[in-house]
């Protein structure tokens, strides 16, 4: 028997903004405990809620990049529980009229290109951070709580059931967070919290038409765990529909990193025992034409597109164009080095894939904290080749230039690392080297050609390696035919 | 004269000429105070230290002769579900009883920064969720015409205080009638401003979308003084409106060719027919000042109290949430966990008529009541609004009872829920619909006050104002009860 499994997520991101969503405490993580607070975020009685402009362009933001229906009355309402980390009783949040609905991710899976459909995008604010002595807040003996992240900006992406494997999800995730990253809509930090998601998951016999009952996964906390989490859950729906025990009722389970299981955490709340109603406070936002264009104007080509003319445009490969344009940062280096380099591009994403990423990964640094200037690694392929320098001394001055800034002609003229094509030059040092090493003359002659190498590599030491490496082959063989004469 | 029963302008002229200094008055009127209130109780905290400083800030002010407004050096006492910074915000609950704010509301800055001196803070239904100030932690208070009776309320507290003269001037908070009622039934004036005239910054809430802040005083002039020191656009209320505040110092005489709308449902049978004829009163003299009465109909007045109380309770369930025993406030001994810290602080530090309506409000809010009864409110309050739209059509202004009933004894109607909340239809109707309306004493009954109210036209206070001085010129100041 085939099953099917049908993913749909949920996916909490927090929004790039200076100040929170209700008032004008900084965003700024992490910081002291409760440092960052102020009676709106406090919930103190009588502090009303204004909201942040930035965080519904955010909003506006995402949802055109996810190719949404942008809402001209942005309303809020409230969602009504008690916890202690959320200090008004109710979360000021969109239910009845969210922000963005109906769009799409368009996504390369291995089994083909889909559209993944998104239902809805609503902006809300975050509660505060609770710390429990113990396991949960009932069974500790005391609990912790830091309320810099009350009221911080969020907006939750709910995805259609269109995911159809736990690997799915994850590459969904990756190219969200690709997109949300190059939007500027969030910094998408996993680690941080800064994107969360949570996961419907549901599994049926292949052909069946009605959906099983689904269960909810949280507390994922990589992309890796969003697989593996899904993975287990799926797998053990399977075994319930086979031993003819499917989930009776809709439950949310946690992701147990620690023994790699999902556990139960209680059945679903229906969604009205939040009371959900319109915030008095809050006045509906109008969005109008001019305020979408404004955004949609503003918008940068996203990595998908990118992808497609790095192909097309560059000739790049498949590899290549969908890694570089995976980081905004990147993309953009590369596509400034190409501004003042008329070479081959691939070329360039040679550059950047091998050694950029490699100095990048080794000094533990962010792309964009980068000293090397694109025009620099531009001028420095123009150098290579017009053949000033070789391609081994173009590693050094390109270590040179990453870790100084500067350019490769002042460093190529202060460490005096241009190319010797001098023929007459090369020659001398061919002879003296042949006289230096006679036991490789025999060896080369006696048919080990490895010995030439040596006798190459000997040159490129005497001249610091600057000396043509062609000119050095054609000179080198020219002498060796002569003794073998 | 005594300065307790001198008006703003007469105070104000005995700072200016120095006959007086703002240390003096402030003095003057603790002691008053000091002298009534044991028996009225229409004070929850007196801030006497506080207030000792900011007269002797005023009197430098005065003597620099800089930044003199029309409130630097007068005593104003302010509700106390208006946070002030450093000074105990208790709303009468046991719930916020040692709650001490860190900021001050923003009409409280306005006039701190206007020189104004705050004297104390004032009694009221607990969270101001009732209309005769019995329901406060900290005791009922009595109504200075006669001390059986109860103030009203919500601002009973501060009703009292400017009728006994133990302040020229108040603040109260409306979200029903809660600054009309209590004005009506001790003598006085008040205003419940147009929504969003005046910032709720500040103001705990009680149900946001009804709540303003408004003025209570003894004339409609000082009334108006007030108003104007407190309204205007907030940056910290997304509900005020960006206007201009408006400039008035002399209220305009004439009345001549302003169209007066009585709307018939609110003359209905159930009035007193005392308040009746004094209302007829006012109108006579309305019309022989050249205004032309119309009768104007709002049938959907009558639904106008279950309307009210709907939505009042929905947004009163959600604003009270906060009140969990976490972070302020009461917090019961009585808890073993999570779940029983909500529960207990919650039951013991709310008293009955607050869970009442809690417990309403949360019900209004679940699915299976939401949209016959949460919904419905509103879209009976949206027709409201049109009705008043029609009826402002015709007329400028509309004059109707601001209760139908004087102040009871006190504790007598307190079981009698239904006919204590129908008494409010007259003054909900400009809470749901979001107009100005002011209350005006215009007589006695067997030596109680009696009051009336005007209603107008979204922000046009300034005809409320001109309509009630003028009859307050005609009748003369309405005295009565302890001064």
């Amino acid at each position: 028997m085939k099953y099917e499994t049908i993913i749909g997520l949920e996916v909490h991101v927090e929004l790039k903004t200076d100040s929170k969503l209700c008032c004008g405490c900084s965003t700024k993580f992490p910081a002291e405990p409760n440092t960052l607070t102020c009676p709106v975020c406090l919930g103190l009685p009588g502090a009303l809620p204004v909201l942040n402009k930035k965080a519904i362009d955010l909003g506006i933001t995402a949802g055109l990049a996810l190719n949404c229906k942008i809402s001209r009355e942005c309303k809020f309402d409230r969602k009504q529980y008690f916890y202690p980390d959320l200090p008004k009783g109710y979360q000021i949040t969109q239910f009845y009229a969210p922000i963005c609905r109906t769009g799409w991710l368009k996504k390369e899976f291995p089994t083909g290109r889909r559209r993944i459909r998104i239902t809805r995008i609503h902006l809300e604010e975050e509660a505060g951070r609770s710390y429990h002595s113990g396991a949960g807040i009932i069974d500790s003996d005391y609990s912790l709580l830091d309320y810099n992240r009350s009221s911080i900006p969020l907006i939750e992406i709910v995805t259609a059931p269109d995911l159809r494997s736990p690997r799915e999800a994850k590459e969904f995730m990756e190219e969200l967070k690709i997109i949300l990253e190059y939007t500027g809509v969030s910094d998408c930090k996993m680690e941080e919290g800064s994107l969360r998601c949570d996961a419907n998951i549901s599994v049926r016999r292949q052909g069946d038409r009605e959906l099983g009952k689904r269960a909810e996964v949280k507390n994922m906390n990589s992309f890796r765990a969003v697989e593996a989490a899904l993975e287990y859950e799926a797998k053990r729906q399977i075994e319930l529909l086979e031993q003819n025990t499917p989930l009776e009722s809709e439950e949310t389970r946690a992701w147990d990193e620690g023994n790699r299981e999902t556990v139960f955490m209680r059945f679903k709340e229906k969604a009205y025992e939040y009371r959900y109603f319109p915030d008095p406070d809050l006045l509906p936002v109008i969005i109008n034409d001019d305020w979408i264009k404004g955004i949609r104007n503003k918008l940068p080509e996203l990595p998908n597109s990118k992808r497609e003319r790095y192909i097309q445009e560059f000739r790049l490969p498949k590899d290549d164009a969908a890694l570089i344009s995976s980081s905004k940062p990147m993309a953009e280096f590369f596509e400034a080095v190409l501004k003042d380099y008329s070479g081959e591009p691939k070329n360039v994403s040679n550059w950047i894939i091998g050694d950029l990423v490699r100095l990048i990964n080794q000094e533990k640094i962010e792309f964009h904290q980068i000293k090397l200037k694109p025009e620099a690694l531009g001028q420095m392929l123009k150098i290579l080749d017009q053949g000033v320098i070789s391609s081994k001394i173009a590693k050094t001055v390109f270590e040179e230039m990453f870790y100084t800034g500067n350019k490769p002609e002042i460093i190529i003229k202060e460490q005096g690392l241009e190319q010797i094509s001098d023929v007459q030059l090369i020659q001398e040092i061919v002879v003296k080297v042949m006289a230096d090493h006679p036991q490789s003359i025999q060896d080369y002659l006696s048919g080990k050609k490895k010995a030439k190498s040596f006798l190459v590599g000997q040159v490129m030491k005497e001249t610091k390696g600057k000396a043509n490496p062609g000119i050095v082959n054609v000179l080198l063989e020219k002498e060796l035919e002569k003794i073998k004469e | 004269m005594e300065i307790v029963e001198m008006s703003l302008g007469q105070l104000r002229k005995l700072l200016d000429n120095k006959e007086i200094s703002a240390l003096e008055m402030t003095k003057g009127f603790l002691g008053h105070i000091a002298q009534l209130d044991p028996e009225i109780n229409a004070f929850i905290t007196i801030t006497e230290e506080e207030a000792l400083f900011a007269a002797r800030e005023a009197d430098a002010r005065i003597a620099k002769k800089e930044g003199i407004t029309p409130l630097t050096g007068i005593p104003i006492a302010i509700k106390d579900n208006i946070c002030t910074k450093g000074v105990k915000t208790t709303c009468g609950s046991k719930m916020l009883a040692n709650f001490i704010p860190s900021y001050d509301a923003t009409v409280v800055t306005k006039l701190k920064q206007a020189g104004a001196v705050l004297i104390g803070k004032t009694n009221l239904d607990e969270f101001a969720m009732g209309s005769s100030t019995e329901s406060s932690y900290f005791g009922l208070t009595r109504n200075p015409w006669d001390l059986k009776r109860i103030p009203g309320g919500s601002s009973g507290g501060s009703a009292a205080a400017v009728a006994a003269g133990m302040v020229p001037l108040a603040l109260g908070s409306d979200t029903g009638g809660s600054i009309r009622q209590p004005a009506a039934f001790c003598g006085i004036f008040g205003l419940k401003p147009t929504y969003g005239r005046v910032s709720r910054y500040g103001l705990v809430p009680y149900a946001s979308s009804l709540d303003q802040v408004g003025p209570m005083a003894r004339t409609a002039k000082d009334l108006a003084v007030l108003y104007h020191n407190i309204s205007g656009y907030d940056p910290l209320d997304s509900t005020t409106v960006p206007l201009l505040p408006e400039k008035v110092n002399d209220l305009p005489q004439g009345l001549k060719g302003l169209r007066f709308g009585i709307p018939c449902e609110s003359y209905d049978k159930k009035i007193d027919p005392g308040i009746k004829e004094k209302l007829l009163l006012v109108a006579d003299l309305l019309e022989k000042a050249g205004c032309i009465p119309v009768e104007v109909s709002l049938p959907s007045l009558e639904y106008a109290a279950a309307i009210y109380y709907l939505i009042a309770f929905a947004e009163a369930s959600s604003n009270l949430a906060r009140y969990d025993g976490v972070r302020y406030g009461y917090r019961s001994e009585e808890q073993t966990d999570m779940i029983s810290m909500f529960r207990q602080t919650r039951e013991e530090g709310f008293g009955r008529e607050v869970k009442r309506r809690i417990l309403l409000g949360t019900c209004f809010l679940t699915p299976e009541y939401y949209e016959d009864y949460y919904l419905k409110a509103e879209k009976g309050r949206a027709r409201m609004k049109k009705d008043f739209a029609r009826a402002f059509l015709e007329c400028e202004f509309m004059l109707t009872p601001t209760t139908t009933v004087v102040p009871n004894i006190i504790r007598e109607k307190t079981d009698d829920l239904l006919s204590k909340y129908l008494s409010e239809v007259c003054t909900v109707a400009a809470n749901l619909t979001g107009i100005p309306a002011l209350t005006f004493p215009c007589g006695c009954i067997n030596g109680l006050p009696v009051g009336a109210q005007l209603m107008a036209r979204a922000g046009k206070e300034e005809t409320l104002f001109r309509v009630a001085s003028f009859i307050e010129g005609e009748l003369g100041v309405v005295k009565g009860g302890i001064r």
